[in-house]
């Protein structure tokens, strides 16, 4: 396994003396799609600004592709698909405008676009499938266009890594499976992804690994031996949604197999299996 | 018919006239550019607090016998900072900071100018003196003119950037801390210039008005740009030619003449919306 994004026993304090995160440590492989899950307030966000160096570390230190994370910065490996609260909607900006920002870390000084900056733009508006809505101003723009208006940004910049910041809040569906059909489009590549989420019903379904976190890591891995009913309850505590249809209620043979439905009131994820369900069979959307 | 030309063009024969022409259009291109920026940064008062800072330093430099400029821009960027390094250290907002400390720098001056012997008067801080700039005057307000409009054509889209989304410009290693105080001095810089000649009211105007006219109309940065200099530039041409025939004092003209601007722009504006969402009753 070669190795992407290395976070090292990461522990990050706020100002007002709030411990964020706390000996964080994982590896994220290259070639990979990585789904950081936790309820609000457990530190996805700040655990990403750690990544990028917008906090200072209290402790730890973090390794891009074998970098450390100023130099991987000023080398244009990482992009950043922020969080949609973070971004004022009223900005004075085309679509296309915010796009061709993804190309200012491969421009000289003045920032003069060329002929590959127009293409990757170009390339990048295809991709999410937003080449009408070049000239829009990007307040005007449902939740899930907005997204990938963003992640075409990344597209743009042309990174080895992607971060995104809950991308599917917000987001319908149809819109969700979009976005991660291109995510898996990029892992192909050789791209490591770290994405952000809550929805636990996608996870199983489309990432390869999973980081669980609660003001530390709780669990990091391929998703088949993280995503367990003990790592999730421990994660999600008393936000989860359980529900368990076992034996009489599901079939009338004497199969002692139940079936297991833990969902935080968007897609649920669902586990099969005998007492205490270890692997997911399936997840799909209600 | 001649008569009428004659009457008409009367301001531009008088050399005071000529000078408070050029050194309100040299001042109006550098303030309509940088307030594009404040108000999008959300820093709209941040140039009333500048200027109002700027009085003890400029008392001070008088004590020290140094270019009063110096005083005046190390006073203001000291607000500035100040502002940043308590809002980042407390739970206040940025705007009730930034009222303290230039409430306070003021008042500040206030108190040395009655201790202290100057030559500094506040009225010509407060409404500058346009009919009685001198040469030396234009030349200050021309270079820091030429200076923000190099620093935006060679910064400006960072600087667009940095205000848009801090954090994917730091993710692509800009130097945003660099960005952020080059800002701030840059606009220290145009106030300190631009006091003497125009006066801390109307640069106060100049740094928002348009701005957030332009802001009402424009839904690209690059028109908004366009639009606050040509907002600000005819704006403060004709607030000077008017000021001649009403005998009525430039500096607040040319304010008048924005706000009346400024209200047509919002009624048309909102108008438009109206009549927009009545075509699409329903746009979900
Ligand atoms: N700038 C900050 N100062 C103080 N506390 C913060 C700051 N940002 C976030 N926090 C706190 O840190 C915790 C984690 O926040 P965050 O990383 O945004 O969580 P998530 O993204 O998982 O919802 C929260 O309890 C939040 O209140
Ligand atoms: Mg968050």
């Amino acid at each position: 396994m070669k190795t992407g994004l290395i976070v090292n026993n990461v522990s990050v304090t706020y100002r007002n003396g709030f411990n964020a995160l706390q000996n964080a440590s994982f590896k994220l492989p290259i070639g990979s799609i990585t789904a950081l899950v936790g309820i609000n307030g457990s530190g996805k966000s700040t655990l990403f600004k750690s990544i990028m160096g917008f906090v200072t570390l209290s402790q730890g230190n973090v390794e891009i592709l074998g970098y450390p994370v100023k130099q991987a910065l000023k080398k244009n490996l990482v992009a950043y698909v922020p969080q949609s609260e973070d971004i004022d909607w009223n900005f004075p900006i085309l679509v296309e405008d915010v796009i061709m920002m993804g190309r200012y870390g491969h421009m000289n000084f003045l920032r003069r676009s060329n002929k590959k900056d127009h293409q990757m733009v170009e390339l990048a508006l295809q991709r999410v499938n937003m080449q009408d809505y070049r000239k829009r101003q990007i307040g005007e723009l449902s939740g899930g266009q907005k997204k990938r208006i963003f992640l075409a940004r990344a597209l743009a910049q042309d990174s080895e890594v992607i971060l995104l910041d809950e991308p599917f809040t917000g987001v319908d569906v149809q819109t969700e499976d979009q976005i991660m059909a291109l995510l898996r489009e990029l892992r192909d590549e050789g791209k490591v992804i770290l994405v952000s989420t809550h929805n636990l019903g996608s996870v199983p379904e489309f990432c390869d690994r999973t980081v669980l976190i609660n003001r530390t890591i709780l669990a990091a891995g391929e998703t088949k031996t993280v995503f367990t009913q003990d790592n999730l309850q421990q994660a999600f505590g008393g936000v989860l949604r359980h529900f368990v249809l076992a034996g009489d209620t599901l079939h009338e043979d004497d199969d002692t197999r139940q079936v297991t439905l833990l969902s935080d009131h968007e897609r649920p994820v669902v586990l099969y299996g005998n007492e205490k369900a270890e692997t997911i069979t399936q997840a799909g959307s209600l | 018919m001649l008569a009428l030309f004659e009457l008409l063009s009367e301001p531009f024969y008088f050399g005071f006239m000529q000078q408070a022409f050029i050194i309100v259009l040299l001042l109006a291109i550098p303030s309509a550019l940088l307030s594009c920026f404040l108000v999008l940064k959300g820093w709209s008062l941040m140039g009333d607090a500048i200027s109002h800072s700027v009085l003890p330093g400029i008392v001070i430099a008088y004590l020290l016998a140094i270019p009063y400029a110096i005083g005046a821009f190390v006073a203001g960027i000291s607000c500035a900072i100040a502002t940043g390094y308590i809002k980042e250290n407390s739970r206040l907002k940025e705007d009730t900071v930034m009222g303290i400390v230039f409430s306070s720098m003021f008042a500040l001056g206030l108190v040395l100018m009655t201790k202290i012997e100057s030559d500094v008067h506040l009225d010509q801080i407060l409404f500058g003196d346009l009919l009685g700039s001198s040469g030396q005057d234009i030349i200050e307000v021309a270079g820091i003119s030429l200076l923000v409009v190099l620093f935006m054509v060679c910064k400006g889209k960072d600087l667009l950037l940095f205000v848009f989304d801090k954090q994917h410009a730091q993710a692509i290693g800009l130097p945003v801390r660099f960005l952020h105080y080059a800002l701030l001095s840059i606009l220290s810089l145009t106030i300190v210039f631009s006091l003497k000649a125009v006066g801390m009211i109307l640069v106060i105007a100049l740094l928002i008005a348009p701005g957030s006219i332009a802001f009402l109309l424009c839904n690209s940065f690059a028109n908004m740009l366009k639009v606050a200099v040509l907002v600000s530039c005819s704006c403060s041409f004709l607030g000077v030619y008017i000021s001649f025939y009403l005998d009525s004092a430039p500096a607040p003209t040319i304010i008048m003449l924005m706000s009346l601007l400024f209200i047509i722009t919002f009624i048309q504006t909102t108008q438009r919306a109206k009549s927009i969402n009545l075509d699409v009753p329903d746009t979900q």
